[in-house]
């Protein structure tokens, strides 16, 4: 007869693991990777290819000759961080830049804290606000969509909240309107903006997907969209002339990448369904006063970073309902 | 642009006056006393905070250091009986000696012995297997292997062999801080009486089964047949529960116990191959008068302490020729070597104003000897491998 | 009636229930049985025999010890080889009882015919009396000795009593067999212990992956005053006492309580059948139905087992151990104890012998958490596992209280979804032993 095997209980194990869920977040984003192509072309294939292999190189030479430590650089979760980062960056941003962007990602979001699970903020994230402070210029400089075989030689213009950003105060809402692409556009990823978050109906299908598959939960990407069209929905109808709608501001920017990919990061938000409400509802507040009051024209990536920061503390004070209320013994 | 710069370096300079202020007047309102002998006590303590002494670091135990009266009860096992010298200097009370303890592991169960008939797959930790079951071997006392002490050592001072699954203390890093022994779930780790050369003599077996139960358990088990027991002529040995029990204070190493035992379980260590038997029995013997020697007083300590070094150095070199052959004394040279160095430094650093450059040569020395105690107890390892095969 | 079910957490590990709509067949007689003398929860029972005894079958050969205690007797026929200590499931040495299995005699007194018995006579005192000699305790697992859940404590008043029909356990179907062939008894059965509660309405729990005995047990009850047959979503820990109150009655016990605390008292269908026997029949529970399954096993079977037979008779009544078999498990995979030998014998307790293969024994490699929330979404007790684990793995003994690790009911719910395939039950389990210790401890002074 063999050894048995001893352990303690529970002996039957669910067939879902780490690589398991992280390939399930890359085949939502599929769908937009797919827009996203149609609209920029070689240029989006170019950042997303050299973001992947960057981040999962840097981190498995981190780990193999800084850290010491068996690499784990396949399980899915750099590839996926590359993706993201690549995601949001202009797709005519020179390639030696997105490296740079995947160094800071890979060295500074994720390993100088130890690695998967122990990061605070959203490594994609951390990358891409490095390059935005480093290179400002190239980092909103977003190409027009439609050049195929043109990559950092694109024609370059504005994204629809920086024209508003531009014209406010100048020129009214409405008129602004004009200078935008139409909804369906918006809708369908027709606009300038960042590699992948400009197809906000396929962003959508992977939101879908991944409450399907339950690698999320509705929690965090919800209440981030109901608070952005509550809060903006406010202050439209308090002064239409100088607000852009509601549904102006869910549709355009990096808001559906960010509330969708970037703030339900496992590692980086919060633990209980309370927290994710409560994180929620503070990055929709944090984007909206950065995109109306200040400088910025796009604040989700500032938002969640600044919420990432506040995660222990919700995870401190926002525990999960506990079964049975409490009493005494006996 | 002069101007600003001036305006500038007068508002950082008013900023920081001001702020000085506040911060002199607010620490005089909060100040709170302390005794400034905790510092120098605290100086003093190896600042390991293991925790051994029973407090919660080496800044508390300093503080009921210096409101005690007697240092009875109060002893930093990582220092030493030298730390505490230093500290009952410091705080003009008596020091109160005590004997150093290593850590030993009482389980010989390796798998040549104890068969693994089952495989754990659980969390590796030797309290969550301890709490589900006997573990690996039908042993229901024997090391689980998981390596629990191994995790709590703060000094690096025991590691786990992977070929006998059990865990080795490193006697020279060893502080007898005693965390090993709390983490173990099974109380098979004991704090023993450190000897020179880290020799050692100990039953191997902490099973309190009856013989036969026992011995189907494990080969080397002791199976408490009271042989050793009779033997022993210092009655350092003890009989309970069907198991046999050295008291390291009484025992004098003297080794008649160790062919007794029918099962093998009673263990010896950095001793060196029974062909030299006799002539080591008569060191023992000089060395143990050397010992009793040093609990008298200081100066006797300092000298026999040095008689002894001298005489274990020659041993240790002797040994060092003799076991040339042995091919794992290279190695074994080189890695202590380098450790030493780094060691005396340490020391050195620790060793606060009032000691003597003396007394660090007298350490330094001591460390020396040390490795050489180390050397000769991988030898004496390989010695033992030796015997049992 | 929408179907009820528990209203935090729960996972639904697949069912793969092989020996369902297996007919319960008598195990037969081994040559030796070991009757340990702790099978229930609470103190050890006094040992009565001595060695070279001659027993009868249904004798009494341990004695309640203390409040929480129970009866034990002998599953058997024979002479007494040795009142000794005897590895136990974990391997640990336990006080039990060996004897050498001869031809089967019945203590006097004891009716062995099939006769269904409705007429329910005595006092509820009479009943409880009848329940601690037959040495009843709950066949759900956890083996609270029953008589002692039968006498409210003062200033509480049962409600509503809960039969466990809900068998949540992935493979284990004793439960349902039982329900299949002895509906009428086990109606009898509920129909004292209400007496012997004094309530008047009880519910039967039955998740809906088995219809069937939906279905009979409907049938059984249609006639009765009172007792009701409720269907459940199937979901894992519904069989957990706390969960199945809430799922029937909406009732949260409270943190560190008791069913009766919220009016309830819960029993197994196997508790209400061993009642039936006892009560009526003057028979003490020395058998119970026994699952022997796995994807391997040769002949899946629910054997109605004498108590004390070796895990290893019914492995080869059920057509011997399979070559691939990795892990053997004493009851379900979720809940279950994975033993090192094939020998133990099957106690009070024993639901069931689950053999795994190789794949479905091993556990996969650990990794780092990623913090992915699912362990806290599917705590039944709304706890968060992989703090808990955190902090049992350092020792933080005080936090761990603090953030009611006694709560933890031990489903294995975290350790079964968790990705990164942590083992948070087994530090917790650790952590919930600590704090229970410091507890005590903290009482005792």
């Amino acid at each position: 007869m063999n050894k048995l095997i001893v352990s303690p209980s529970p002996h039957a194990h669910t067939a879902e693991s780490v690589p398991k869920l992280m390939y399930g977040v890359m085949i939502s984003l599929l769908p937009a990777f797919a827009v996203s192509v149609w609209f920029f072309g070689i240029g989006m294939l170019i950042v997303t290819t050299v973001s992947v292999v960057s981040c999962v190189l840097f981190e498995y030479l981190i780990q193999k000759h800084i850290l010491k430590v068996p690499p784990t650089h396949l399980d899915g979760s750099a590839v996926l961080t590359g993706l993201l980062l690549a995601f949001c960056l202009p797709a005519n941003i020179p390639f030696w830049m997105v490296m740079i962007g995947a160094l800071a990602a890979i060295g500074i979001g994720k390993m100088t804290f130890g690695g998967l699970g122990n990061n605070i903020f959203n490594p994609a994230l951390v990358g891409r606000v490095f390059l935005f402070i480093s290179f400002p210029v190239a980092m909103t400089s977003y190409p027009v969509p439609g050049q195929w075989l043109r990559y950092t030689d694109a024609t370059t213009g504005a994204t629809p909240l920086g024209i508003f950003k531009e014209g406010l105060g100048e020129q009214t809402a409405g008129e602004l309107m004009q200078q935008v692409p139409g909804y369906t556009d918006l809708f369908i990823g027709n606009m300038g903006g960042s590699a992948g978050e400009i197809a906000t109906v396929a962003l959508l299908i992977g939101l879908l997907y991944m409450l399907y598959r339950k690698i999320i939960t509705w929690h965090i990407p919800v209440t981030i969209l109901g608070t952005v069209a509550l809060f903006t929905g406010i202050l439209w109808l308090v002064n239409p002339e100088q607000n852009a709608d509601p549904l102006f501001h869910l549709l355009t920017g990096g808001l559906m990448l960010g509330a969708i990919y970037m703030a339900t990061d496992y590692v980086t938000s919060p633990m209980t369904r309370k927290g994710m409400v409560i994180y929620g509802v503070l990055i929709g507040i944090l984007t909206v006063i950065i995109r109306v009051f200040g400088a910025y024209p796009e604040g989700v990536q500032f938002a969640i970073l600044i919420m990432n920061a506040f995660v222990p503390l919700l995870n401190k004070y926002f525990k999960p309902k506990r079964f049975g209320k409490e009493v005494q013994h006996g | 642009m002069s101007q600003i710069i001036i305006y500038t370096i007068i508002t950082l300079v008013v900023i920081g006056a001001v702020a000085a202020i506040i911060l002199y007047f607010v620490a005089q309102r909060f100040k709170v006393y302390e005794d400034p002998r905790i510092d120098l006590v605290e100086e003093a303590l190896p600042a390991a905070n293991c925790g051994g002494c029973g407090y919660a670091g080496c800044r508390n135990f300093a503080e009921a250091l210096v409101k005690s009266e007697t240092f009875d009860d109060l002893h930093c096992p990582v220092g030493g009986n030298e730390a505490m010298a230093t500290v009952a200097e410091i705080l003009g009370r008596e020091a109160v000696e005590q004997d150093p303890l290593v850590a030993v592991v009482r389980c010989n169960g390796q798998p040549q012995y104890r068969p693994r008939n089952n495989i754990y797959d659980g969390a590796v930790s030797c309290a969550v297997a301890h709490s589900l079951y006997t573990g690996e071997g039908d042993c229901p006392h024997g090391c689980l292997g998981c390596g629990d002490c191994v995790a709590v050592c703060d000094f690096d001072a025991i590691h786990m062999n992977p070929e006998t699954g059990l865990p080795e203390v490193v006697d020279d890093k060893c502080t007898a801080c005693g965390a090993c022994v709390k983490a173990c779930p099974r109380d098979i780790i004991e704090l023993r009486k450190k000897n020179k050369k880290d020799r050692k003599i100990f039953v191997s077996c902490i099973n309190e089964e009856k013989g036969g139960v026992a011995k189907q358990y494990c080969s080397v088990a002791c199976i408490g047949c009271s042989k050793c027991f009779k033997v022993c002529p210092f009655d350092a040995i003890t009989m309970n529960n069907n198991l046999a029990f050295i008291d390291s204070v009484k025992c004098k190493l003297c080794r008649k116990c160790v062919p007794e035992c029918p099962t093998d379980s009673i263990l010896e260590i950095n001793f060196p191959p029974p062909r030299n038997k006799e002539e080591e029995k008569e060191k023992a013997g000089v060395e143990d008068a050397g010992k009793t020697g040093e609990k008298v007083g200081a100066t006797a300590a300092v000298k026999s302490g040095e008689k002894a070094d001298r005489k274990t150095g020659t041993e240790a070199a002797v040994k060092s020729r003799a076991n040339a052959e042995g091919q794992t004394a290279v190695n074994a040279e080189g890695n202590t070597g380098t450790q030493v160095e780094g060691k005396t430094e340490a020391n050195a650093e620790k060793q606060p104003g009032t000691k003597t450059a003396e007394k660090i040569e007298e350490k330094k020395q001591n460390n020396a000897d040390d490795t050489k105690g180390t050397k000769s107890g991988e030898n004496g390892d390989a010695n033992e491998k030796t015997q049992k095969d | 009636m929408g179907l009820l079910t528990f209203s935090r957490g729960g996972v639904h590990p697949p069912e793969n229930k092989i020996s369902a709509g297996k007919k319960i067949e008598p195990a037969g007689l081994p040559e030796q049985v070991v009757i340990p003398v702790t099978q229930h929860l609470g103190a050890p029972s006094k040992v009565l025999v001595n060695k070279g005894d001659e027993v009868m079958t249904g004798q009494l050969i341990a004695e309640a010890e203390g409040f929480v205690s129970t009866n034990i007797h002998s599953s058997v026929t024979g002479k007494v080889l040795k009142v000794d200590k005897f590895p136990d499931a974990s391997g640990y040495k336990k006080m039990a009882v060996q004897i050498q299995v001869e031809e089967d005699q019945w203590e006097a007194g004891i009716d062995t015919s099939d006769d269904l018995l409705t007429n329910i006579d005595g006092t509820a005192e009479e009943i409880r009396n009848k329940i601690l000699g037959g040495g009843i305790v709950g066949l759900g697992g956890a083996t609270f000795p029953s008589h002692v859940k039968l006498m409210t404590p003062k200033g509480k008043k049962a409600e509503y009593l809960l039969i466990n029909g809900v068998e949540c356990e992935p493979y284990l179907t004793a439960d349902h067999a039982l329900m299949m062939e002895k509906s009428a008894r086990l109606v009898v059965g509920i129909r004292i212990l209400m007496k012997g509660l004094g309530v008047e309405k009880a519910i039967i729990g039955i998740e809906n992956n088995k219809p069937d005995a939906i279905e009979v047990m409907t049938n059984a009850t249609a006639s009765e005053d009172g007792i009701q047959v409720q269907g459940l979503k199937v979901k894992y820990p519904q069989g957990g006492e706390k969960q199945l109150v809430q799922a029937l009655l909406n009732r949260e016990v409270p943190s560190g309580g008791l069913p009766i605390d919220v009016g309830v008292v819960v029993f197994n269908v196997g508790t209400a059948y061993a009642s039936y026997l006892a009560v009526q029949k003057n028979r003490p529970l020395i058998e119970r139905v026994v699952t022997v399954t796995g994807k391997s096993v040769a002949n899946p079977s629910n054997f109605l087992t004498r108590i004390g037979t070796p895990a290893s008779f019914l492995i080869e009544k059920a057509g011997g151990l399979p070559d691939d078999t990795a892990k053997v498990i004493n009851g379900g995979p979720m809940m279950g104890k994975a033993v090192a030998k094939i020998d133990i014998p099957i106690v009070k307790g024993s639901s069931g012998i689950l053999l795994l293969r190789e794949n479905e024994a091993l556990r996969n490699p650990v990794q780092p958490c990623i913090r992915c929330t699912k362990c806290v979404g599917v705590c039944p007790m709304g706890l968060e596992p992989y703090l808990l684990m955190t902090q049992a793995e350092k020792g933080m003994w005080e936090p761990l209280e603090r953030d009611h690790v006694m709560d933890c009911i031990e489903c294995g719910s975290c350790s079964y979804t968790c990705p990164s395939s942590r083992p948070l039950l087994d530090y917790i389990r650790l952590g919930k032993a600590e704090v229970g210790k410091i507890m005590r401890s903290r009482k005792a002074v």
